[in-house]
């Protein structure tokens, strides 16, 4: 049974399809006529080498921290959550009336408030697929993607006719109370001295994020509930006899994939934007679905894969903007990562195993 | 030797997964117009070298020689030009598809079906005819019986123009009667001077059918002999490598007051099929109750009703309680919560979580148990612990609690699933099938500790198709037939032959006219369930 | 409502239907067969893309249609890779490959043409012209049924027949052909199909080649029939919904013509009445927007429940041990 060891299945199988991934994506660059070291130099600069660029690419991370916990959350019961797009835009609604319409003290408290909120709204969004799944069977997958066009629709006609003030052309709420202005890393860590972080939306929020993978870890592997949802991931008919209820385990699944979800919103609207717009989410619902593959549905995976893929979207965006590479790259990319590490899995898996049975074979002679 | 060729020779076939060595080094002959009888334990490799003889798997070593010509066998579709059918345990037929598309299927005659259909629909009735394998051509599979399906199994193989007929363990699903056909349309088909070959783990079988007979251990071929010339006992022997008690040691038992009452116990599934119908019967503490049947008959949803799997009406009390059988309170935990442990036929579908270590899975069902919490989390640290303990008492090997329940074998894994519900002193142990799949050393320390639990003042519900089993455990038997009990008997009072009769449904002894009687009951059963699929 | 109005929004529900029955059609190839395709989005969006770029490039709405159906065809293939030869996640598969379309179409428009990630718009033999079916212009004046030939029925470019006709082939193939017998066999049960000597691999390549052919013509006509040159994400969805309708025809091609007329029509609503009042209550376009998808939720919570997928749908196939 001895084909790899589990730290190879769990390291080198992303590694690996991150490299092919990352390859293909140099031929990409290559293809259309640009350079993929001054490519990829031109992303580390844009993305690493200065604390503003850390700002931004923690700022990405925390978003896909969210969405791939979501994701991992919901797979851990065997549930593929595609509505994660959906759960953090209706998420974003939640962070908007509670910011405009609570008087908030403190943004400790407002962002105590509006984490709440967000999680609620989300998960709510995740119910009624839930509930479809677990009772009338119907695939989870298809009412997930149609749930993200319902949320779309549901934000647009929101802000257009009821939270855009009056006389403004873009459909956006208005902008959010100062005192729910929550502190970006520029306000916590840059002194006269040393202005770190300038002008950088990444905030508070990437240590809430921190903290949802803490808080998603013991779930998953300390609390009974974990592992009743693990369970039912691996076999109902199993689940059924131990007398956990797979309706209850699936909605429940949901609600804290639709939650964590939703806590996006909290970076995005209150922690960047501070004021509710269009289309916020910028596909990081579906980044989560990479996040959370490559993660290995780990917290800790899932950490590091979001700071990967903030570094792309920061690195991407500094593409965009000094070279005829357009931001859809990094679509490119996530598309491959996916693929490689959730579908081709195999095709990176069973080389690895050969190698790992032939040293496995020598060391015995 | 004989001048003809062997229709089938193998010569020095071996097959390895990985470390598993399922064939080692194995060779047969087989005389065409024979049944040659592949006897051996779950897990021998018998499946493995017919697999390889279809196509299925690549032999790493040996040769195959078809009436005396050298033939590889890559794929099924060589396999089948070879002139080999084969009927596997476990059908491939496609369910929706009706018994002629089902024969036609990869035998096509042209691109258009309508030719072939028709076609077909005469060579059909000409094999009808001449092997007595009769079933309508018209009706889904899914509306047909086992034992038709299985018909239809050999109908292929058959079209095809098969010359060596494989059947993998074809009577486990069949009722004595349905059997007895199988063997006949068997006798028929060798009379035609067609090989059979037949895989098997029931030494009844290979003494009743065969001309010659293998016996597979651990991979490989111990012995090739003329049945004529040996005996169960031998079979047995050569089967296990060591002399075999097919008698479990116990004392009388000693009932004591009544712990499970159940009265018209009625469950209908998912399909709309009344699975249960009216089931009643009184469990005492210190006593085995030995559910016998053919498979499919209601053994298996009368276990999961009573273990909180399903739900159900009628009337069950525990200890003069009654018990929820739908809604809140019907589930596993609050049946374990009430104190009735369930050992399930399934183990790996259902009893254990394969992907879970072994300590994982000795909570399993109990892990909202007050013990096993440690504030708001569970207290994984004891329970590891007590794992460990529990493995140790039941031999468990290895005894490792980290490693995942999948790297254990089938008997140890079982062990695993006893351990759990035994050590939890339940009033009432539901089992099923508790020795399948199991290795002969571990059946007997199961069974142990099955009598020491009931000398323990345990009440046991023991469901098995095997009626060897039924008999070596049980203190009073009861035979389900289509959902109901056809009686009850004191194993001590009654035989294989009378057991046989209740098994497919017929209560009253009809001495000569035993067949036709059967053969009415299930008709009836099979017209029960019809209906549905309109 | 008139006549008239009542004609024209039929006539747009016939040219909306058809993207939708294209690759409903293709999506019930593959998943007959076994192979779950929610990725019928990004073979439409990629074929829309090639399909508009390579008829600008040439002038010729054929060599278009070629290469969209070419393109569409090899991420067929590649799902193809992942789920049937790698027995990987064909969800995941589906959703991997609508993300590389989406990505690369607009990569690939923006390197060759620098419009910000669409097409030059096409003109004359770029697009696809409509074809008047006999006697229209002659029949046009009786009564009744003359504007409805003119209008519904004729005046259509040849992808919408093409699509209408491949529903009573796809009916014939599926069910009068030995293909259709294997193909609907390895979908329900592969282990039949294998031990029967026939390659489930093989029927099921050939199922998504099929799958990404159809897919190649619907994007053809998205791009150079219904609209004038590709667009970023152009397909808005369609290729879901499409997935959709195959769910509520059961898999089945003549309802799968149902359920596709009765969404184009949806969306032919939708387009027409955006800013509509109805009797004094305003409908907000965003409901229109998304009534289709939450009709197919109300769809899928409703009957779906009873719709039975292909038994050996999503499982890659592995021979017993």
């Amino acid at each position: 049974m001895d084909k790899m060891p589990a730290w190879a299945d769990a390291v080198l199988v992303p590694l690996f399809s991150l490299l092919l991934a990352a390859l293909l994506s140099a031929l990409v660059i290559l293809a259309i006529g640009e350079s993929p070291v001054e490519a990829f130099k031109l992303m580390v600069d844009g993305a690493l080498m200065r604390s503003s660029g850390w700002g931004y690419t923690l700022y990405y991370a925390t978003n896909f921290i969210f969405t791939g916990l979501a994701v991992s959350v919901a797979f851990h019961a065997k549930l593929f959550n595609i509505g994660g797009e959906g759960q953090a835009t209706v998420g974003g609604l939640g962070v908007a009336l509670i910011c405009l319409y609570i008087p908030w003290p403190h943004w400790s408290l407002a962002l105590v408030g509006a984490a709440l909120g967000a999680a609620a709204f989300g998960a709510l969004w995740a119910l009624i697929p839930a509930y479809l799944q677990a009772r009338r069977g119907s695939h989870i997958v298809i009412t997930t993607i149609m749930f993200n066009f319902i949320a779309a629709a549901l934000l647009n006609y929101v802000l257009v006719n009821l939270l855009k003030p009056a006389g403004q052309m873009d459909p956006a709420s208005p902008v959010f109370p100062a005192a729910t202005h929550l502190p970006t890393f520029q306000d916590m860590f840059a002194t006269e001295a040393m202005p770190l972080f300038r002008g950088a939306p990444g905030n508070v929020t990437f240590f809430v994020a921190i903290a949802a993978c803490l808080a998603v870890w013991v779930l998953i592997w300390r609390t009974r509930l974990g592992y009743e949802i693990r369970a039912l991931g691996h076999s109902e008919s199993a689940a059924r006899y131990a007398g956990i209820s797979p309706v209850k385990i699936v909605v429940v699944a949901m609600l804290i994939s639709g939650g964590l979800a939703g806590l996006m919103a909290v970076n995005t609207a209150m922690g960047e934007a501070e004021r509710l717009v269009m289309n916020a989410t910028e596909g990081a619902g579906f980044i989560g679905i990479a996040v959370a593959l490559m993660g290995r549905n780990h917290p800790i995976g899932v950490f590091l894969a979001a700071i990967l893929f903030g570094f792309l979207y920061q690195g991407g965006a500094e593409l965009a903007l000094w070279t005829n590479i357009p931001r859809e790259l990094i679509v490119v990319i996530q598309a491959l990562v996916i693929l490689f590490t959730g579908a081709l899995d195999n095709m990176v898996r069973m080389p690895l195993e050969r190698l790992f049975l032939a040293f496995g074979r020598k060391e015995r002679a | 030797m004989t001048d003809t060729a062997p229709a089938i020779e193998l010569k020095g076939i071996s097959k390895a997964f990985g470390p598993v060595q399922a064939n080692k080094d194995i060779s047969i002959r087989v005389m065409p117009g024979t049944i040659h009888g592949i006897i051996g334990e779950n897990g021998a490799g018998k499946s493995t070298l017919m697999s390889i003889l279809y196509g299925f798997y690549k032999a790493d070593a040996g040769e195959i020689f078809v009436a005396g010509k050298k033939t590889e066998i890559p794929d099924s579709q060589a396999a089948i030009a070879a002139g080999i059918g084969m009927v596997f345990q476990h059908f491939k037929l496609v369910q929706n598809f009706t018994v002629l598309e089902n024969v036609i299927l990869g035998a096509e005659d042209g691109r258009l079906l309508r030719p072939s259909l028709a076609k077909a629909r005469g060579v059909l009735k000409q094999l009808a005819e001449e092997y007595g394998l009769s079933v309508d051509p018209d009706a889904p599979v899914e509306t047909l019986s086992v034992g038709h399906q299985q018909r239809v199994e050999i109908l292929k193989a058959l079209y095809r123009q098969a010359d060596i007929l494989i059947l993998d363990e074809p009577t486990g699903v069949l009722t004595p009667a349905e059997a007895d056909h199988l063997f006949r349309i068997l006798d028929n088909l060798r009379a035609e001077g067609k090989t059979i070959i037949l895989i098997t783990h029931k030494l009844r079988e290979i003494m009743e059918i065969t001309d010659t007979v293998s016996v597979m251990r651990r991979g490989q071929m111990t012995a090739t002999v003329k049945t004529a010339e040996t005996d169960p006992q031998q079979l047995a022997e050569l089967m296990v490598g060591r002399k075999v008690l097919l008698q479990v040691d116990k004392a009388p038992a000693q009932p004591g007051a009544t712990v499970l009452e159940v009265e018209n116990l009625r469950h209908v599934d998912a399909d709309g099929v009344e699975r249960l119908r009216g089931i009643s019967f009184d469990l005492r503490a210190g006593e085995i109750l030995g559910v016998a049947g053919v498979a499919g008959n209601g053994q298996s949803e009368l276990l999961e009703v009573l273990g909180g799997y399903r739900e159900a009406t009628g009337n069950v009390r525990l200890n003069g309680t009654p018990l929820p059988l739908s809604g809140p309170g019907s589930d596993g935990r609050a049946r374990r919560v009430a104190g009735i442990g369930h050992v399930p036929e399934d183990r790996q579908r259902e009893g254990l979580i394969m992907a879970y270590t072994a300590w994982e899975n000795s909570v399993f069902g109990y892990h909202r148990d007050p013990g096993n919490q440690s504030g708001a989390l569970m207290n994984n640290a004891a329970i590891k612990s007590e794992a460990a303990g529990k493995m140790e008492r039941f031999d468990v090997r290895p005894p490792n609690p980290n490693l995942k329940a999948a790297n254990f074998s089938g008997g140890n894994q079982q062990k695993i699933v006893l351990a759990r519900e035994i050590e939890r002193n339940p009033d009432v142990l539901l089992i099923g099938q508790p020795t399948r799949g199991v290795d002969i050393g571990a059946i007997e320390f199961i069974h142990q500790e099955i009598i020491r639990l009931r000398d323990a003042g345990k009440a046991i519900l023991l469901v098995s198709v095997e009626l060897d089993e039924i008999f070596a455990l049980s203190d009073r038997i009861a035979v389900m037939f289509d959902g109901r009990i056809m009686g009850e008997r004191d194993p001590s009072q009654t035989d294989q032959r009378e057991l046989g009769l209740l098994m497919a449904g017929v209560t009253e002894d009809p001495g000569e006219n035993a067949i036709a009687a059967i053969d009415a009951r299930l008709e009836e059963k099979e017209n029960r369930k019809q209906p549905r699929h309109g | 409502m008139d006549f008239a109005t009542l004609l024209q929004v039929l006539d747009s529900t016939v040219r909306l239907a058809t993207p939708l029955l294209l690759a409903c059609l293709a999506g019930l190839f593959s998943e007959r067969s076994g192979v779950i395709d929610i990725g019928l989005e990004g073979k439409m969006l990629i074929a829309a893309f090639f399909s508009a770029a390579i008829a600008a490039l040439t002038g010729s709405v054929w060599m278009g249609l070629g290469a969209g159906i070419v393109s569409s065809v090899l991420l067929s293939g590649l799902h193809g890779l992942a789920s049937i030869t790698f027995r990987g996640n064909q969800l995941i598969s589906g959703v991997a490959l609508n993300f590389l379309a989406a990505g690369l179409t607009v990569l690939i428009a923006q390197d060759w043409f620098s419009q910000g990630g669409r097409t030059p718009s096409l003109m004359g033999a770029g697009r696809w012209e409509a074809i008047t079916l006999p006697f229209a212009e002659t029949l046009r004046a009786v009564p009744v049924l003359g504007p409805i030939y003119y209008e519904l029925i004729s005046g259509h470019s040849i992808l919408v027949y093409v699509a209408l006709l491949c529903v009573p082939a796809t009916w014939w193939v599926l069910f009068r052909t030995r293909f259709g017998l294997r193909l609907r066999a390895v979908g329900e049960a592969p282990e039949a199909v294998d031990t029967a000597g026939v390659s489930v691999v093989g029927l099921r390549y050939a199922a998504i080649v099929i799958c990404g052919l159809l897919c190649g013509l619907a994007g053809s006509y998205l791009a150079t029939g219904l609209q004038a040159g590709f667009v970023k994400d152009m397909t808005a969805g369609r290729g879901y919904i499409a997935l959709a309708a195959l769910i509520f025809a059961k898999w089945r091609p003549w309802y799968a013509l149902m359920a596709c007329l009765l969404f184009g029509l949806l969306q032919a609503v939708a387009l027409r009445y955006q800013n509509i009042d109805f009797g004094g209550i305003t409908i907000p376009v965003q409901v229109m927007d998304a009534l289709p998808y939450i009709l197919t939720v109300v769809i899928l919570a409703g009957f779906v429940g009873r719709a039975i997928p292909p038994r050996a749908g999503g499982e890659p196939y592995v021979k017993e041990r």
